[in-house]
C-alpha cells in the first residue's frame, strides 16, 4: 500500500491504475419467467469490487438492476452471485483480478431467480427450523474450555452466504433440496453435535431426512467459503463418521450395549 | 377498503417488531410468550441485520479477568463517556443487567472466547476502566445474531423478510400497526397489532464515509417522528476513530477497535505516537471522540498520511497472534486493500459510527411518548449521551430489547382489542410510496443521496461551526424540496431506485434534525464539536435537545436531564473509577494502558 | 486531504494461474487408471516380489512363506487397494475424475438419478474404517519388512533399496495415520476434550492426527507414487536391470 519503501516502483503496472480505465460487465437481466445478460461499460477505479460496479450501474446507468446486499464488508453473506462461472461474494472479487475480460455476473444458478441477480433462498430458512436447536444440560453460566469450542466457533464463522448450498452438486445439478439439507447446514450441526453443553442427538436426523449420504465428499463448499471453513473435512465428514458409528459399526454398537446396558 | 389505488394483504399479531438486528430479535423473543403472536419485519434477510458487522465485542461487567469490575464501574465509564446527558436510569439498568444477557446468549447456543479458567474471555477495549468486552474473536455482532436468529426461529416468530415499513398507523394517539411493502413484488402489507417495538437501527448512511451497512438510513426514526414520536440527542453522532482509508471502494469501511484493544499503536507521519498530545493516560484506548478528533488535528496540522489519515501499526504483537486475535481484518486488508497487516502499518481515518439520538424511550420499558410504541437499540435514545462507548451498543441491544421486548407483550395483553385502522389513512400511505413512480424526468434518486451525503460531511462532520451548520441546514431543506420530485422507472419489482427514492426521504429527516440539534447545541460535548464554541458548559449538561413535529414543520424543544440519586452521584465524586483503587496490578495493563 | 500523486496504488498480489477445469479430473484419471493397470500386470503376472533382503509392498505380508503360491500378490493387495478405494480423499478423487460428480465445481453434469454415497454399492464406503484396522497390520508388517531391509546376509547394511523401502513405510504411515477414520477414532468422536481424565490425552492424539490430516491428500498421492517407485526399483533388481548400490 502506501508505503513507498516497500513498493517497487518498476514493478507497479497498477500505478496508472489511478484513472480510471473501463471495463465490460455482463449482467444477467431478467425474472422467473426469462432473461439474459445485457453488457455494461463501467469505469474501474484502484481496489474496485463486482459490487462497486453494480452500485455504479445503479447510480449512473439503470436504477433497476436488482442485487442484494448490505455491508460491502464480506461480513453479511447477502451478495453471493456467480461471478464468471464461480461462485462468490461480489463485495470481495476484485475486478482487477479480470483485467483484459469481460466479467459475467450471475445470479446463484442453485436458487430460482426472483429478479436480475436477486434469488429466492427462502429454502435455506425452512431447513434451518427442521434442526433442533441447542439444548444444554445446565443452565449458563458454563464452564467450557477454549480446546472445546474451537471446533464449534470454526463452523460459528458461517456467514450464511449460501455460496456453499449454491455450489454443492447434490443441490445445484441434482436438485437435491428435497433429499439434503446442503453443507451450511451439516455444519450447523456439527456445530451443535460438538458442543460439550448440548444434550439433544441428531445422528438420525442426519442419516434420515438430512441427507448426508447424499454427499459425496467432493469438497466443492470447502473451496468456494469465503470463510474458508472446512466445511468437508471438519464438518461433513467426521459427522459421516458418527453416523457410521451407529449405522455401520456392529462392534461399537456391541460395545455401547454393553456400556449402557 | 380494497378501493381501487392497490390491494393489500392483511396481517394481525399482538406485537409487531420493526427490525431484526440484535435489538429486534431479542425483543421478539422476549414478546412470544404466554401465546402472545408476535411478528418480525425486517429490510432485508435474516441474519444479515446491520449487528452481523458488529466486531469488537459486547460489553458487560462480569469481572472474568479483571474481578475489581462491577456495574458501578460499567455504569460510571459509560456515563462519563456519555458527558452525563445520558438517562442515568438507563445507564444504571444496563450496567447491571448486562452480564445475565450474555450468558443468557450463551445458553442459547453461542460460543464466546474462553479464559484458560474456562469462562468468557474479556478484551480491553477504549475508555472501559477493566478488561469488559465478550467477545469472539472480530466477530462478535455475527455471534450474537446468529444466536439470537436461531433461538427465535425456534420461538413461534412469525418472520417477514425483506420487506420495508413506510408508516406507522394509528388509533387516535396509540399505535395500531404499520404498513409496507415487499421489496420482492412491491406488493403492500399492513399489520394491525396493538404494540410495535421500533428496532431498526441508525442513519450512519447519511454519511458518504461511514462504516454502516445500507439498511441505517434510518427509517425507524423517521416513520416513528411521523407518527409523533419525539427524537432527542440528534446532534450526537460518533465518529469511529479508525476506518479504512484506500482505496477508494473500501473508504469508511470499519477498523474494529480490537486492534487497538489488542496493542496497536497510532502514528502520524512524522512517526509520532500523537496520542500522547491528546491523552498521555489511556493514549490509543481513550474515548472515540477523543481519538477521532486527535487524528482530525493531525491531519489538519499536516501531519497526515498520504491519504489523509493516521497511521495503525500492530506488527509488533506477531503475525501469529494477529491472525488468531484479529482473522477477518486479516482477510479484510489482504482481500480488499493488499495489505498484510502483520507485515506493515496502515492508513486509518475517521468514519461514521454510530447515531447516539434517537426516539426518547422510557428507561425501565422502553416506551416512548406514543402509547403502545417502543423502542430498542441503535434507533432509541437514553443510554450514551454525547459518545458511545466501545461494546456498549451489543449489550444495549440484548438489555434493552428484552425490556422492550416484555413490555409490548404485556401492554399487548392488557389491551382487549386490535386498535382501528383508517383506511384513508392507509390509502395516502400508499399514494405516497406509488408517487416516485407518477414523476416523469424526476430528480435521480442517487443524485439526491450523494448530495446529502456530500452536505453531511462539509457541514455535519467532525468540526463544526454556527454558521456552516446553518448553511448546512439551508441546502438540506432544499434537497428536501427536491426530493419531493423524486422519479423513478420501471416496476415495483424488486426495484432499488424505488427503494432508494423511499430511503432518501426517510434521510433528509434525520439531517434536518442533526443540523437542528447541532445549532442549539452552541457548546462541545463529545461527539459534538462546536469550533466556535469549543467548551463544554455546565448548563448545556442539563438538557437534552428534542425535535418533534408539528404539522409538517420540525420543532425543538428541551427536556432537563434527570439528576442521579445521591448514592449514584457518589461514584464521581472522586476521579478515580470505582473499583480502580482496588485492582490488582494486573488490570488494564494488558491493553498497553495506565 | 493530501494529494496521493506521490503514493503508488496498492499493489495486487498476482492471482494464482488458474487452470481450465477439465486439468484436475483429467490428471486423475491418468495418474490412478495407469497406477491401476500396473498394479493388475504386477499382481498377476508376478510370483514374487523379493530380492534378498528387500520385498516389493506389493507382496508383504510375504504370503509364499506361508506356504502359498498361487498368485501371490492377490492375498495382500486387497488391503490397501479397499483402503484407498474407500478413503475420503480417494473417493472425492475419483467421483469427480471418473464419475463426474462433479467434474469440477459448479460444472453442469449430465442428468440422472443421482443416490450418492446412500445405496449398494457406494454406501459400503462408510466400512472405511475396517480397511482402516486391516491397513494398520499391514503396516507394522511393512516396518518389519523395513528393518529387514537393513540386515544383509553379512549383518547391518545400507543400500539404495533400504533407503527407498523406509522412505515408502514412512509416507504411508503418514498417509495411514492422517486416515479421517483414524481422526474419528482417537478422539473426534468426543463432544468434549476436557470432561474426563482420559480426554485430555485424546485431545493431544486428535490435534496431531488433525495436523497431518489437514495434508491427507497430499499423502495419499506421494505415498502412492512411493509404493509405485519402491515395487519398480525392486522390480528391475529382480529382473536384473539395475544394480542396487550397497551406501554402508
Ligand atoms: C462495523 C461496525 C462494527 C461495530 N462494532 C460494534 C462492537 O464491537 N460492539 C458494539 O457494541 N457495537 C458495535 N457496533 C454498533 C452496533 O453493531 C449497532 O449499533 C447495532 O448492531 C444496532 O443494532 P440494532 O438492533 O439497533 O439495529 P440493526 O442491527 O441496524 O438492525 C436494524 C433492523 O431493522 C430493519 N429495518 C430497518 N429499516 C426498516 C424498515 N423500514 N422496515 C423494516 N425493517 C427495517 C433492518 O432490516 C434490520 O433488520 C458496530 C457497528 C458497525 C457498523
Ligand atoms: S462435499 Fe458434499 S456438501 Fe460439499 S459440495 Fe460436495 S457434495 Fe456438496
Ligand atoms: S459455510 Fe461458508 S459458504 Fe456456506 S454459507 Fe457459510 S460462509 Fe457461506
Ligand atoms: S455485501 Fe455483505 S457480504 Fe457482500
Ligand atoms: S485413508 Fe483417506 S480417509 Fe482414511
Amino acid at each position: 500500500m502506501a508505503q513507498p519503501q516497500t513498493m517497487d516502483q518498476a514493478a507497479a503496472p497498477e500505478a496508472g491504475a489511478q484513472q480510471a480505465t473501463d471495463m465490460t460487465l455482463s449482467v444477467f437481466r431478467g425474472d422467473a419467467t426469462a432473461g439474459e445478460e445485457r453488457e455494461y461499460r463501467v469505469p474501474v477505479g484502484p481496489g474496485m469490487v463486482v459490487l462497486d460496479a453494480v452500485h455504479w450501474l445503479q447510480a449512473n446507468v439503470d436504477s433497476t438492476i436488482a442485487c442484494r446486499w448490505n455491508c460491502k464488508a464480506a461480513r453479511c453473506g447477502s451478495c453471493s452471485a456467480d461471478i464468471n462461472g464461480h461462485p462468490g461474494l461480489m463485495c470481495k472479487t476484485r475486478l482487477d483480478d479480470f483485467v483484459g475480460q469481460v466479467v459475467h455476473v450471475r445470479p446463484m444458478r442453485t436458487f430460482p431467480i426472483i429478479k436480475d441477480l436477486v434469488t429466492d433462498v427462502s429454502w435455506n430458512y425452512k431447513v434451518a427450523k427442521q434442526i433442533q436447536p441447542f439444548t444444554p444440560a445446565q443452565p449458563a453460566p458454563f464452564v467450557m474450555y477454549q480446546r472445546d469450542v474451537d471446533r464449534g466457533q470454526e463452523f460459528r464463522r458461517c456467514i450464511e452466504c449460501f455460496l456453499c448450498q449454491n455450489v454443492c452438486h447434490v443441490l445445484r445439478e441434482h436438485s437435491g433440496m428435497d433429499r439434503y439439507f446442503g453443507p451450511r447446514f451439516m455444519i450447523k450441526i456439527a456445530e451443535l453435535e460438538m458442543h460439550p453443553m448440548d444434550t439433544a442427538d441428531r445422528v438420525d436426523l442426519l442419516a434420515g431426512g438430512g441427507g448426508l449420504g447424499f454427499c459425496n465428499i467432493t469438497k466443492c463448499c470447502q473451496e468456494v467459503c469465503p470463510e474458508h471453513i472446512h466445511i468437508t473435512d471438519n464438518a461433513i465428514i467426521p459427522l459421516k463418521e458418527r453416523t457410521a458409528d451407529r449405522y455401520w459399526d456392529p462392534i461399537r454398537r456391541l460395545f455401547r450395549r454393553r456400556r449402557t446396558g | 377498503m380494497e378501493t381501487g389505488m392497490d390491494s393489500i394483504e392483511r396481517f394481525e399479531y399482538d406485537v409487531l417488531v420493526l427490525g431484526a438486528g440484535g435489538a429486534g430479535l431479542r425483543a421478539a423473543i422476549g414478546a412470544a410468550q404466554d401465546g402472545v403472536r408476535v411478528a418480525v419485519i425486517c429490510k432485508s434477510l435474516l441474519g444479515k441485520a446491520h449487528t452481523v458487522m458488529a466486531e469488537g465485542g459486547v460489553a458487560a461487567a462480569m469481572g472474568n479477568v479483571d474481578p475489581a469490575d462491577g456495574w458501578q464501574t460499567h455504569f460510571y465509564d459509560t456515563m462519563r463517556s456519555g458527558h452525563f446527558i445520558n438517562n442515568y436510569r438507563t445507564a444504571e439498568i444496563f450496567a447491571k443487567e448486562a452480564p445475565d444477557r450474555v450468558f443468557e446468549l450463551e445458553s442459547w447456543g453461542a460460543l464466546f472466547d474462553r479464559t484458560p479458567e474456562g469462562k468468557i474471555m474479556q478484551r480491553p477495549f477504549g475508555a472501559h476502566t477493566f478488561r469488559r468486552l465478550c467477545h469472539v474473536g472480530d466477530r462478535t455482532g455475527l455471534e450474537l445474531i446468529r444466536t439470537l436468529q436461531y433461538k427465535g426461529i425456534h420461538c413461534g416468530i412469525d418472520i417477514f423478510q425483506e420487506v420495508t415499513t413506510t408508516r406507522l398507523l394509528k388509533d387516535g394517539e396509540r399505535v395500531a400497526g404499520a404498513i409496507g411493502y415487499e421489496r420482492e413484488s412491491g406488493r403492500f402489507l399492513l399489520w394491525r397489532a396493538k404494540a410495535v417495538v421500533l428496532a431498526t437501527g441508525g442513519w450512519g448512511k447519511v454519511y458518504k464515509v461511514t462504516s454502516n451497512s445500507w439498511e441505517s438510513t434510518g427509517d425507524g426514526a423517521a416513520i416513528a417522528y411521523r407518527a409523533d414520536a419525539e427524537l432527542q440527542d440528534m446532534e450526537m453522532v460518533q465518529f469511529h476513530p479508525t476506518g479504512m482509508v484506500w482505496p477508494p471502494g473500501v473508504r469508511g469501511i470499519l477498523v474494529t477497535e480490537g486492534v487497538r484493544g489488542e496493542g496497536g499503536i497510532l502514528v502520524n507521519a512524522e512517526g509520532r505516537r500523537f496520542m500522547q498530545d491528546y491523552d498521555p493516560k489511556r493514549m490509543e484506548l481513550s474515548s472515540r471522540d477523543v481519538v477521532a478528533r486527535s487524528i482530525h488535528k493531525e491531519v489538519q496540522a499536516g501531519r497526515g498520511t498520504p491519504h489523509g489519515g493516521a497511521w495503525l501499526d500492530i506488527t509488533h504483537r506477531g503475525a501469529e497472534f494477529i491472525r488468531r486475535k484479529l482473522p477477518n481484518m486479516y482477510d479484510q486488508f489482504l482481500h480488499l486493500a493488499d495489505i498484510d497487516i502483520t507485515k506493515t502499518k496502515f492508513e486509518v481515518a475517521p468514519t461514521i459510527h454510530y447515531t447516539m439520538g434517537g426516539v426518547r424511550a422510557d428507561p425501565e420499558t422502553c416506551a416512548t411518548n406514543v402509547p403502545g410504541l417502543f423502542a430498542a437499540g441503535e434507533v432509541a435514545c437514553g443510554l450514551h449521551g454525547a459518545n458511545r462507548l466501545g461494546g456498549n451498543s451489543l449489550s444495549d441491544l440484548l438489555v434493552f430489547g428484552r425490556r422492550a421486548g416484555e413490555a409490548a407483550r404485556e401492554y399487548a395483553m392488557g389491551l382487549t382489542v386490535l386498535p382501528g385502522v383508517d383506511d384513508g389513512e392507509v390509502r395516502l400511505e400508499q399514494e405516497r410510496v406509488l408517487r416516485p413512480f407518477a414523476v416523469e424526468a424526476g430528480e435521480n434518486p442517487y443524485q439526491l443521496h450523494a448530495e446529502l451525503q456530500q452536505v453531511m460531511g462539509e457541514h455535519a462532520g467532525i468540526a463544526r461551526d454556527g454558521a456552516s451548520l446553518q448553511a448546512g441546514l439551508d441546502k438540506i431543506m432544499a434537497l428536501q424540496e427536491r426530493a419531493g420530485r423524486i422519479g423513478v422507472s420501471g416496476s415495483r419489482m424488486y426495484n432499488p431506485g424505488w427503494h432508494t427514492a423511499l430511503d432518501v426521504g426517510n434521510m433528509l429527516l434525520l439531517c434536518e434534525a442533526i443540523f437542528r440539534g447541532a445549532l442549539a447545541r452552541e457548546e462541545s460535548r463529545g461527539a459534538q464539536w462546536r469550533t466556535d464554541h469549543p467548551d463544554e458548559l455546565e448548563d448545556f449538561g442539563r438538557i437534552n435537545f428534542v425535535e418533534y413535529r408539528d404539522g409538517d414543520t420540525m420543532r425543538l424543544k428541551t427536556y432537563p436531564v434527570s439528576p442521579m440519586p445521591p448514592e449514584l452521584a457518589a461514584l464521581f465524586a472522586s476521579d478515580v473509577a470505582p473499583g480502580l483503587a482496588t485492582a490488582p496490578a494486573v488490570g488494564p495493563a494488558a491493553g498497553g494502558r495506565e | 486531504m493530501a494529494t496521493p500523486a506521490t503514493v503508488p496504488a496498492p499493489q495486487r498480489a498476482p492471482k494464482g494461474w488458474k487452470l481450465p477445469w477439465w486439468v484436475e479430473p483429467t490428471a486423475t484419471v491418468v495418474a490412478l487408471g495407469s497406477f491401476g493397470l500396473y498394479s493388475i500386470w504386477e499382481v498377476f503376472f508376478h510370483t514374487t516380489g523379493r530380492f534378498g533382503n528387500y520385498l516389493s509392498p506389493f507382496f508383504s505380508p510375504d504370503v509364499t512363506a506361508w506356504g502359498i503360491h498361487v498368485i501371490p500378490a492377490v492375498w495382500v493387495v486387497w488391503v490397501p487397494l479397499l483402503f484407498r478405494a474407500s478413503c475420503y480423499y480417494y473417493r472425492k478423487e475419483y467421483y469427480r475424475g471418473f464419475f463426474a460428480d462433479p467434474a469440477a465445481c459448479a460444472r453442469p453434469e449430465r442428468s440422472r438419478v443421482y443416490r450418492g454415497e446412500t445405496r449398494f454399492p457406494l454406501s459400503l464406503n462408510n466400512l472405511h474404517r475396517f480397511m482402516l484396522y486391516l491397513a494398520i497390520v499391514v503396516i507394522l508388517f511393512l516396518w518389519d519388512d523395513t528393518v529387514r531391509a537393513f540386515i544383509f546376509p553379512n549383518g547391518f547394511g545400507v543400500g539404495l533399496g533400504s533407503l527407498i523401502m523406509l522412505g515408502n513405510v514412512i509416507l504411508l504411515s503418514y498417509y495411514t495415520f492422517s486416515c479421517h477414520a483414524f481422526r474419528h477414532l482417537v478422539g473426534g468422536g468426543l463432544d468434549c476434550f476436557t470432561c474426563r481424565a482420559r480426554a485430555v490425552t485424546r485431545y493431544g492424539l486428535w490435534s496431531r492426527v488433525s495436523a497431518w490430516n489437514s495434508h491427507h491428500g497430499q499423502w495419499a498421492w506421494i505415498s502412492m507414487f512411493g509404493v509405485w517407485a519402491t515395487d519398480v526399483y525392486i522390480r528391475l533388481l529382480i529382473s536384473g536391470v539395475l544394480h542396487d548400490p550397497r551406501l554402508i
